[in-house]
Order: structure tokens, then sequence, then C-alpha cells
């Protein structure tokens, strides 16, 4: 089935020739950080993690949003999502590599990574996010691979299969809840302190992930001729809104905990975030712009989704609404919430972190890394299903 | 045949992989952590951390009073320099790429549980000495990935392995005393004078005060002990040795530790 | 033979690529065995004996380093009547003091990298900034 990644229109050899640009780009800032050392980013003693773990966190919630497609599909027997669970289980593949390469490009000493496996820690959350996250890595590919391999030759996918789909399941809440954990069980950390974190990340997970394949959907029907379905989308959008609406809800419980018991170490992170903290006649409020944003965009796209205009009509809306809604969670999760958990420092002095153009370029080259992943698959995908068709 | 041969087949895989994971197996369970956490349950920490567990073996810990240290303008510094002459600290000149042992800093910065309002004066102009407290629960050790830091049984205290480190800077998220460094660069070019008997570290790994456990196996008190003797500003010695200097000055001063609400048992006392 | 003229030019060139090592060896003085510079101070013993420790002082650092760091078990060796502390720096370096001549010599050789130095001082590193109590 790779041979299908061989043959494209032009526009397909630029679209990867486009991305491979990135990934080169990407590369070289790589290979600098490597030679110097983690002083190449915008990173400090008092804001330790910054653009490489908060794009990690959330692109676990995008690989685990597919199973809002394999969960309707495999166990209610949905099977409008026929078509497009693929594309869920493929965006996972792709969301996970990214998730392992910023891990990767994170680490101080990335040649010695092996030994989490070498020195196995049962009470470290990263021992654990390990085993769940390459887990999943290999589900998706088992599953996606078989699955595909069965619709190529027209046979119904061999039995022992569906136990490793049904596995699939638990291992997709499993990879956002553990990656939750490494944050929600740090004593001294006040905005990640809180039961509601893995939650949180679920529901903007549910929602950020479908989001994406909506999009995909509307460029695949563009580009490739592949039309999964009026229902099958409605359906999706269904799910992106209930999603999104719970996310919002449990920001909004946030709040209250922090602004009604008044406990100012609940309060410092959420005011950082969304008004700016006053420190010693200093006012840092680097973030405000973008946490506003998120807000904005996140109600915006949620009420425009929810109007027939996107629902029913038309797909510039409805590409419009899921895209605005997968900007505003990563806004949420890929910048406000890993950044804003280091203020104020144990100390409670107050950092604030801008990457530089370096990490930058790292995190653009990973990001390119993920985008010729799944563009390789979904070209196997949609190639298959095209075969499948003219016979 | 055919039947009896899949079958075959099929034990000898799964004894392939059983060979292959059971020692994985064994060393996860043979493994400190767990051992300790199967072992003994820790006494209830009912009033906010300050009933603490019940002695067993060697738990180093520290006293800082901060009455002598005020008496002896400079000795804190001294102390510092000390720490940074033995453990080859590197100074660089930005917080960005600060790496910190045993530094200073304001009362309010040090107790940040502690209400700075209308506090006397004599609290609002000291600074304090700041450094790893050595917690008989320690976060970072619980979180570190490949037991790169770790509890030293015989001791009690929190050791790094460089060697080990894998620089995913866990355990700086996790320790709530802001006691943990990262090496972002290579810290040779920042170190001003060498000790040769004591490595430096290499970029890519996280670094904190050790208790001068290198020191102590040679007999000697750690670096800013032994700067400060005689003043009696820091008192070092075993928590849970009744007869110790340490016990003596514990059972007779009111002392307070950092945040000892969150449960991490810190070793490290101080007197105000 | 079909395509006679492709297939032996092509084996020709496959064997000479794989067979590299041997001939660019024989040809310069790169496959030269290396000549580690014994200690200065003219010292005979080891803590082990020189068969073993040119195979093994490998293993035997990554005891000392476990020992020293992990288990709280740094027991300083006696041999002959001489100390030895455990550690790079502490019992090797302070016989085997140049490192340049000593452990790079055959490490180059066999295009190793250990990064013990890495933060380890050799004698003339930590002389380079003597630190004066």
């Amino acid at each position: 089935m790779i041979e299908k990644t061989l043959k494209g229109k032009p526009a397909y050899w630029i679209w990867l020739a486009f991305l491979g640009m990135f990934m080169a780009i990407g590369a070289a800032c790589y290979v600098r950080q490597y030679n110097f050392g983690l002083g190449m980013t915008g990173m400090s003693r008092d804001v330790s993690w910054g653009l490489y773990i908060s794009q990690f966190t959330f692109l676990v919630g995008v690989a685990a949003g597919g199973v809002m497609l394999v969960l309707p599909y495999y166990i209610h027997n949905y099977k409008e999502f026929g078509r497009i669970t693929i594309l869920g289980e493929f965006l996972a593949i792709a969301a996970i590599v990214m998730c392992l390469m910023f891990i990767m490009a994170d680490l101080g000493q990335p040649m010695r990574a092996l030994n989490v496996v070498l020195h196995p820690s049962p009470n470290s959350m990263l021992f654990y996010d390990a085993i769940v996250l390459n887990g999943y890595l290999f589900l998706n590919i088992l599953c996606g691979w078989v699955i595909l391999t069965a619709e190529k030759k027209q046979v119904k996918p061999p039995k022992w299969i569906y136990f490793f789909v049904y596995l699939s399941i638990p291992f997709a809440v499993s990879i956002h809840t553990v990656t939750a954990m490494l944050y929600c069980g740090l004593p001294g950390r006040h905005f990640w302190l809180s039961a509601i974190i893995a939650p949180r990340f679920l529901a903007s997970a549910f929602a950020a992930g479908p989001a994406l394949i909506v999009i995909a959907c509307l460029v695949l029907k563009r580009v490739a001729g592949f039309d999964a379905g009026r229902k099958a989308m409605d359906k999706l959008v269904t799910i992106i809104i209930y999603a999104a609406i719970l996310n919002m809800f449990f920001v909004g419980l946030e709040f209250f905990v922090g602004y009604y018991s008044n406990i100012p170490g609940h309060k410092h992170a959420l005011e950082y975030l969304f008004f700016g903290l006053e420190h010693h006649g200093h006012v840092y409020n680097n973030l405000v712009p973008f946490m506003w944003a998120f807000v904005i965009l996140a109600f915006g796209s949620i009420a425009l989704l929810a109007t027939p205009l996107a629902r029913k009509k038309n797909d510039f809306f409805l590409g419009l609404g899921c895209a605005g809604l997968f900007l505003a969670f990563w806004l949420d999760k890929g910048i406000g919430f890993v950044l804003a958990g280091f203020v104020p420092t144990p100390l409670h002095e107050i950092t604030e972190y801008i990457p530089t153009a370096n990490e930058l370029g790292i995190t653009i080259g990973v990001w390119a890394t993920g985008f010729l992943v799944v563009t390789l698959l979904y070209k196997i995908a949609i190639g298959v299903e095209h075969e499948v068709e003219e016979c | 045949m055919d039947k009896q041969r899949r079958k075959f087949l099929k034990i000898a895989g799964a004894s392939v992989v059983a060979g292959i994971g059971a020692p994985a197996i064994v060393k996860l369970t043979s493994s400190p952590a767990l051992a300790s956490s199967a072992g003994h349950a820790p006494a209830a920490d009912v009033h906010g951390g300050h009933v603490e567990e019940a002695p067993k073996g060697v738990r180093l810990g520290m006293v800082i009073d901060m009455r002598k240290m005020e008496e002896q303008p400079g000795q804190l510094d001294n102390a510092i320099a000390a720490c940074i002459n033995a453990h080859n600290v590197p100074q660089f000149p930005d917080s960005k790429n600060e790496i910190k042992w045993l530094w200073k800093a304001p009362f309010e910065n040090v107790f940040t549980d502690h209400s700075g309002y209308h506090a006397s004066n004599k609290i609002t102009d000291t600074d304090f000495a700041v450094l790893c407290n050595h917690c008989d629960d320690p976060p970072c050790v619980r979180a570190c990935p490949t037991q790169a830091t770790f509890k030293v049984k015989s001791t009690g205290i929190v050791a790094m392995d460089f060697h080990r480190c894998i620089g995913c800077r866990f355990c700086m998220a996790a320790c709530p005393y802001g006691a943990r460094s990262f090496n972002w660069q290579d810290p040779r070019p920042y170190i001003k004078k060498y000790n040769k008997e004591f490595p430096s570290r290499m970029k890519g790994v996280v670094e904190k005060c050790n208790f001068c456990a290198e020191r102590l196996a040679l007999g000697k008190e750690p670096a800013c002990v032994e700067a400060c003797k005689g003043t009696g500003a820091i008192t070092f010695g075993d928590l849970n040795d009744a007869k110790s200097e340490l016990r003596a000055v514990l059972d007779k001063e009111f002392t307070i530790q950092r945040k000892s609400t969150l449960g991490t048992k810190p070793s490290v006392f101080y007197i105000v | 033979m079909y395509n006679k003229g492709t297939i032996i030019p092509g084996l020709i060139i496959f064997v000479l690529f794989v067979t590299f090592p041997i001939w660019f060896n024989g040809l310069t003085t790169a496959g030269d065995l290396p000549k580690p510079e014994l200690p200065p101070g003219g010292e005979k013993q080891c803590v082990m004996p020189a068969d073993y420790m040119r195979a093994n002082h490998m293993q035997l650092l990554n005891e000392w380093r476990d020992n020293v760091l992990r288990d709280g078990d740094r027991e300083i060796l006696e041999i002959d009547g001489k100390k030895y502390p455990k550690g790079l720096q502490m019992a090797c370096m302070q016989c085997h003091t140049q490192k340049e001549k000593f452990c790079d010599s055959c490490h180059t050789y066999a295009a190793v990298d250990p990064y013990c130095w890495d933060c380890h001082l050799t004698p003339n590193e930590a002389a380079s900034k003597e630190a004066t109590h």
C-alpha cells in the first residue's frame, strides 16, 4: 500500500516539498540546539518547560481525539463513521510521532533517553506516559494497517484485530489522563494541582482532535475527491460542540474555585493568564492577549458551529468554525496551561518566557513532520478507498 | 499433526516472551521505590506536616540560626562562597542560566506561606539561606523517570546521579522549593576556580545541593557548615539521633520549615 | 550473460567499497596501534592487573560510580600500601595525569568518545583555573 504515496498530482509534490523545507529548517535548528544545549531556547531556571512540552501536551490531546471516531463506530456500530475512522487512527499516529519528537527535542541529554527503559521507575508519571504513548502508537499502526489491508482486499478484517481496536479506546483515554497526571500530581504548583485537569484535557482533546479531522475531510473533499458524508460530519460537529462546551465549563470551574475561595495561590496563575499579575510594581501580562483570543475564538466558534449556516449549507463556515476551535484550544493548552504553571516560581518571583527563533524553528519543523506523516498516511487511505470504489 | 505444531509454536512463542520480559519485571518489582512504598505506611500528617515519622536510620538535617547569621554580617556570603568553591558551581551573570546550590533570598520569598504583613524589621531586612531541603518524602524523587535523583538510604540525602540524568526537568517542576538548577549550556566557562577534588557538570543535566556527601565521606563537615564554624549559625547532624547536637538545638529552640503543609518533610529547619 | 558491461564494473565498485577499511588502513597510517604513555611518575601498580584494566576499566568505573553515588559505599581501596579512593579524578588521574597521552590515544584509535571528561577534570584542566584555598 505504501506505493500509493509515490504517485500524485504536482500539487501533492509541491505540498510535500513545502513541508520538507520546514523540516529541513527544523533539523538545522535542532543541530544547533544539540550542540549548544537547551540554552538556545527561551526556557530558564524559573520557566523550565516551554513550547516543546506545551506542544507535546496539546498533541497528546489531538491523538486521543481520534477515539471519538473509533468509539461510535466500533462500540455503537455507528456506520456513518465507517469511511473516516481510518482518518482518526492515522491522525493519531501523526500526532504521537510529533509528541515523541517534542519530548526528544526537550531532553537535555537526548542520547540517554533509553534510561527511562533501562531504569524503570514506576513512581514516575513519565514512565507510564512512555508506556501508554508508545502503546497507543503501536495500537493505531496495527489497527489502521490491518483494517485498511482488509478493505483493500475487500474481505472482513480478521477477528483478532477487534481485541486491539477495543483496547485502543481505554488507551486513548489513558494517554491524556497520564499526561494530565504529569502536572496535577506536583505539590507546590497551584495552577496544575487540580483534579479537573484530566477531565479538562480530555474535553478539549475530544473537541480539538475531531475538529482537525473535519478540516482534513473538507480539504480531502477538494483535493482528493473524498467525501466523508454529510451525516458523518454533522455527527462529528455535534461531538465537537459538546466537548468544547464541557472544556469551557471546566475552565469556568477553575475560576470559581480560585476567586470564590480567594486563596492567593489559586488565583495567581489565572490572574497572570487573563488579567496580568502585578508583582513589585510591575505587571506581568505577556499571555493575556493569547488567553482572551482563546476565550473569544472558543465561544465564537461554538456559536458558529451551532448555527445551520455551518452545519447544513456552507463548508467554508464549517471549516472556519473548526479551525477557530482548534486554534482556541491550542492557545489554551498548547501555550497557556504549561507556561502559567510556572507563575509564580516556588520563591514567588515572576519570570516570563519568550521562545527564541531557534526554538520556533524546531517547533515548526516538528509540526511540518507531523503534517507530512498525516499527508502520506491519508494518501494511502484515500488511495485504497478509490481503488475499492473503482472495482 | 498440524494442530499440534501450531500449539507448540504458541507455547514456544509465549515462553520466549516470558523469558525476555521476566528480567524486566523482576527488576521493576525489586526497585527500591516499590519496596519502600510497600514496606511501611508513613505516619499520618494530620497537623499539616508537623508530625513526622518515627526515627529510623540516619536522616541528615540542618538547623540554620538566622539570629547568629545576622550577628556576623558576611557569614552567609562566606558559606555560599565555600559551597561554590567546593562544588565547581558556575557563576552565570543572568538569572536565566543561574545554577544555585546554596543562595540567599528575602523572608517573603523563602517562606511564601508565612505572612509578611507587619513583619518585624528583623525579618524584612535579612536575607535567608536557601538550599535543597533533602526532604524525607521528596517530590523530585517521585517524579524522576530514571532514578537519576534518589534518596540515599544510609544518610537520607536526596542525591543526584549526573551520569544518568536525561535532562527532562520533571524534578524542577516537582520541587516546591526551587532548589534545582538545569545546565542550559556547558557550565565550564563560567566556573571561576576549579576544585580538583570534585567534578563539574555537563550541559543538559539538573543539579542541586548534595549536603556535601563527598566531604562527609572523608569525615569532614559540609562546606557551608565548616565556613560558619564556631558561630553556631548552622548546625548539622542526624535528625534521628536523639543525642546529636542538632537535636539539642531543635529541642531547645522554636524552629520552622519551608512549606511544611505540602507534606514533603523538609530536613532543613530555620530559627528566625 | 546479459548486461555484462554494467554488472562487472558495478561488482568491482561494490567490492572496493566494502573493503574500503582494509585497503585504506593499508595505505595510510590510520591503522597504527596506539601507544598509550604510561604514568609519568613511573608507577607500575594499578588497582587491577594491566590486562584486566585494558579490557574492563569501563565496567570498573561504572561499578565505582554506582558504589560511590548510589550505594554510599566510598570505601577507600588499599593495594600494596597505596590508597585509592574510588573515582576517576580521585584515583586514576592521580597516576595517569596525562589524559591526552594516555586515555585519548586508545579512545581515538577505537573511535569511542566517552563523556567522562565533560564533567571530570583532568589535571591539566583543573590547573587551568587553580583554586586557591
